[in-house]
C-alpha cells in the first residue's frame, strides 16, 4: 500500500508529459489482446524487449481468464443448475485472473515502469479498451 | 462528458485528466461518488450501484406480473386437486421450475449487459490524433470506420461519436440506453434492458425454463380439466372395464388395493381393456329390425294347435248332425281348397291347400287315384316348413268353416256314401 501511496503523490507532484494508448487487437477474434506494436513515444524510455514482454504476458493472462477450459464449463453448469446462486458465493474464473493481473502490472510498475517515470494503468479500469501508458515529466523525482 | 455535439479536444489544454482530479478533490472535501451515480448512459442504478437497469422499463413489471399471477393461480387451484389426485412433485417441479424463471428473469434485466465505459478525454484525443490527420477540424468529419483483419477476413469497425471510441467487433449502441454494448443481441422490453455478452445466458435460460414452465402449467390444467370431467371419468371407466352403473353401485370396488381384482371382467391390463371395450368385435344386432313380419307364424308351438283339436273334433261331429248335408255339400263345392279326401289321414288335406290353387285339374285325377297316390303325392309336393303341417290345418280350419267337418275321418267317411249319388262335381268320391 505504500507503494501506491508514493505512486498517487507522483503522479500528483509529477507533470504528466503524455499518454500512450495501446489498442486492442483484434486479428484473433474478439478476445481480449492488445497490440504489442511499440509506440515510438517510448523509445527513450524503456527497452522495447521489457515492453513487449509485459503486453505478452498480459495477453496470456486475458487468453487464460476467457479460455473455453474444462474449469469454466464446470463453473457455467454449477452456476446454470443453482439459478445463478453460486455467485454469492464463490468468484468467478475471470474475476480471479482479473486479480492476478492487477497484481501483475503493480509489480511491473513497481519494478520496471515507475523508475522509469512510466505508469501503466490497468485496463480494466479503461473498459479492457486500452492499456494507458502515463509518461510523467521527468521533474520532481529521480530515481 | 455528456455532450452530443462532436467538439475535437485539444490535448495539450490537458494537463491531468479531469476525472482523477475530480475524484480526488472530492474524496479529500466529501464521501466519495460512486462511479454509477455520474454514469452517463440512460441507466437506472438500485442498490448502489449492484443492479442496473434501462431507463425505459418496457414491460417488465407486466412480465413479472404475469409469471406471479399465472403460477399464483397454478398453485392455489391446480396443485390442492393434482396432488391428492396424482402425485406430490406436481408442485415441487412448478416450484423448482418457477423459481428458475424468476431469478433468470432478474438476473437478465439487472445485469449489466457488457457496456462499454465511454472512452477517456484522453483515449479520444489519442484516437482523434492518429485518424484526423488531414488538419481541418473545422467540420464534422464523415463517420470513421477502421479495417482490421479477423481470422483473415475484414471487418470493418465503426467509429461511435457518443463513446468516442472505436466499437471493437460485435459491439452495438443501443440508442434507448445510450451506451456501447458488447456483442449486442438487442433491447428486449420485457426485460427492460439490453441483451448483450454479459447477461445473454440468463436471458436464454430465462425463455427456455419459461417454456418449460409455461408447458407444465400448461399440462397441468389439461390434466385437472380431464380428471374432473366426463372424458376423464370414461377414461377411468374403460381403463378398468367398468361400466358406470357398477361404479356407482360399487359392485367391484369391495377390495381395494389392486385396482382389478375385484373385477371378474377385467384383464388386468389397461391396454387389453381399452383394447376390449373400444376396438373389439362388433357383435350384431339382434332384433332383425328389417325383417318381414308374418302375423300367425309368430304364435309357435305344435302342442297348442294338437290341443286344440280334439276338442273340436267331438263338436264338429255334433254339427255335423245337426246340419243338413246339403248345406255341407254346398260349402264344399264352394271351397276352393277341399280336396280328396282320405278316410286315412287328416293330413292328407294339407298339402291341398296349395296344390288347389296352382292346378285344380291335377289335383282331381290325383284324388280318384286313391288314398295312397295322394299320399304320395302329397310327399312328393309338399314344402311346408316342418311345424306348418299343424298351421296348415288350423288355417285349413279357419278358411274354410266346411272343412271343419273334414277333419274327422270317420264323419267324413259316413257321410260320403249319403253324399255320392247327390253330387258328382266336385266331391270325388272315394272308393
Amino acid at each position: 500500500m505504500a507503494e501506491t501511496h508514493s505512486l498517487q503523490d507522483m503522479r500528483q507532484q509529477a507533470a504528466v508529459a503524455a499518454k500512450v494508448f495501446i489498442q486492442r487487437d483484434y486479428t484473433n477474434g474478439t478476445m481480449c489482446q492488445f497490440q504489442t506494436k511499440f509506440p515510438s513515444e517510448l523509445e527513450t524510455k524503456i527497452d522495447k524487449q521489457q515492453f513487449e514482454e509485459t503486453i505478452r504476458t498480459l495477453n496470456n493472462l486475458y487468453a487464460e481468464a476467457e479460455k473455453l477450459g474444462s474449469q469454466s464449463f464446470i463453473e457455467g453448469c454449477l452456476a446454470c443448475l443453482t439459478a445463478y446462486a453460486v455467485f454469492l458465493c464463490m468468484e468467478t474464473h475471470y474475476e480471479k485472473v482479473l486479480k492476478r493481473i492487477a497484481k501483475y502490472i503493480q509489480e511491473q510498475n513497481d519494478k520496471i515502469y515507475a523508475p522509469r517515470g512510466l505508469l501503466l494503468t490497468d485496463p480494466i479500469e479503461r473498459g479492457l479498451r486500452v492499456i494507458e501508458i502515463t509518461i510523467y515529466e521527468d521533474r520532481s523525482f529521480t530515481r | 462528458m455528456k455532450n452530443c455535439e462532436y467538439q475535437q479536444i485539444d490535448p495539450r489544454a490537458l494537463s491531468v485528466s479531469p476525472l482523477s482530479v475530480q475524484n480526488h478533490a472530492e474524496k479529500k472535501v466529501q464521501r466519495r461518488r460512486r462511479k454509477w451515480e455520474v454514469f452517463p448512459g440512460k441507466n437506472r442504478f438500485f442498490c448502489d450501484g449492484r443492479l442496473i437497469l434501462a431507463r425505459q422499463n418496457g414491460v417488465l413489471p407486466l412480465t413479472l406480473g404475469l409469471i406471479l399471477v399465472t403460477s399464483g393461480l397454478f398453485f392455489a387451484f391446480d396443485c390442492p386437486f393434482l396432488v391428492t389426485h396424482l402425485t406430490v412433485f406436481i408442485p415441487v417441479i412448478g416450484g423448482v421450475l418457477f423459481v428458475f424463471v424468476v431469478t433468470s428473469l432478474l438476473r437478465t434485466s439487472f445485469t449489466d449487459p457488457g457496456i462499454l465505459p465511454r472512452a477517456t478525454a484522453d483515449e479520444a484525443a489519442d484516437i482523434e490524433r492518429q485518424i484526423d490527420s488531414s488538419g481541418s477540424s473545422t467540420y464534422r468529419p464523415p463517420p470513421r470506420t477502421k479495417e482490421i483483419l479477423i481470422n483473415q477476413q475484414v471487418v470493418k469497425l465503426k467509429y461511435c461519436f457518443t463513446c468516442k471510441m472505436f466499437r471493437p467487433p460485435r459491439t452495438s449502441h443501443c440508442s434507448l440506453c445510450d451506451n456501447c454494448v458488447e456483442r449486442f443481441d438487442h433491447h428486449c422490453p420485457w426485460v427492460g434492458n439490453c441483451v448483450g455478452k454479459r447477461n445473454y445466458r440468463y436471458f436464454y435460460s430465462f425463455i427456455i425454463s419459461l417454456s418449460f414452465l409455461t408447458s407444465f402449467i400448461f399440462g397441468c390444467v389439461i390434466t385437472h380439466i380431464t380428471l374432473r370431467s366426463q372424458t376423464g371419468f370414461h377414461t377411468y371407466l374403460v381403463a378398468s372395464n367398468l361400466t358406470t352403473n357398477e361404479d356407482i353401485k360399487g359392485s367391484w370396488s369391495s377390495k381395494r388395493g389392486a385396482e382389478e381384482s375385484g373385477n371378474p371382467y377385467s384383464y388386468n391390463n389397461i391396454i387389453t381393456n381399452c383394447c376390449a371395450t373400444l376396438c373389439g368385435p362388433m357383435p350384431p344386432s339382434l332384433i332383425d329390425r328389417r325383417g318381414f313380419h308374418l302375423p300367425d307364424e309368430v304364435i309357435p308351438v305344435a302342442s297348442a294347435l294338437e290341443m286344440e283339436l280334439p276338442p273340436f273334433t267331438p263338436k264338429s261331429n255334433a254339427n255335423m248332425c245337426t246340419r243338413s248335408t246339403k248345406d255341407v255339400l254346398e260349402r264344399m263345392l264352394h271351397s276352393s281348397d277341399f280336396h280328396g279326401l282320405c278316410p286315412s289321414g287328416i293330413q292328407k288335406t294339407t298339402p291341398l291347400v296349395q296344390e288347389v290353387p296352382r292346378a285344380p285339374a291335377t289335383a282331381e285325377p290325383s284324388l280318384s287315384s286313391g288314398c295312397s297316390r295322394q299320399l304320395a303325392h302329397q310327399a312328393v309336393v309338399d314344402p311346408c316348413p316342418p311345424f306348418s303341417k299343424s298351421n296348415r290345418r288350423d288355417s285349413l280350419h279357419s278358411i274354410n268353416p266346411a272343412f271343419r267337418l273334414a277333419s274327422p275321418s270317420p264323419t267324413l267317411s259316413r257321410s260320403m256314401p249319403v253324399l255320392g249319388d247327390g253330387c258328382a262335381i266336385g266331391f270325388m268320391p272315394q272308393h
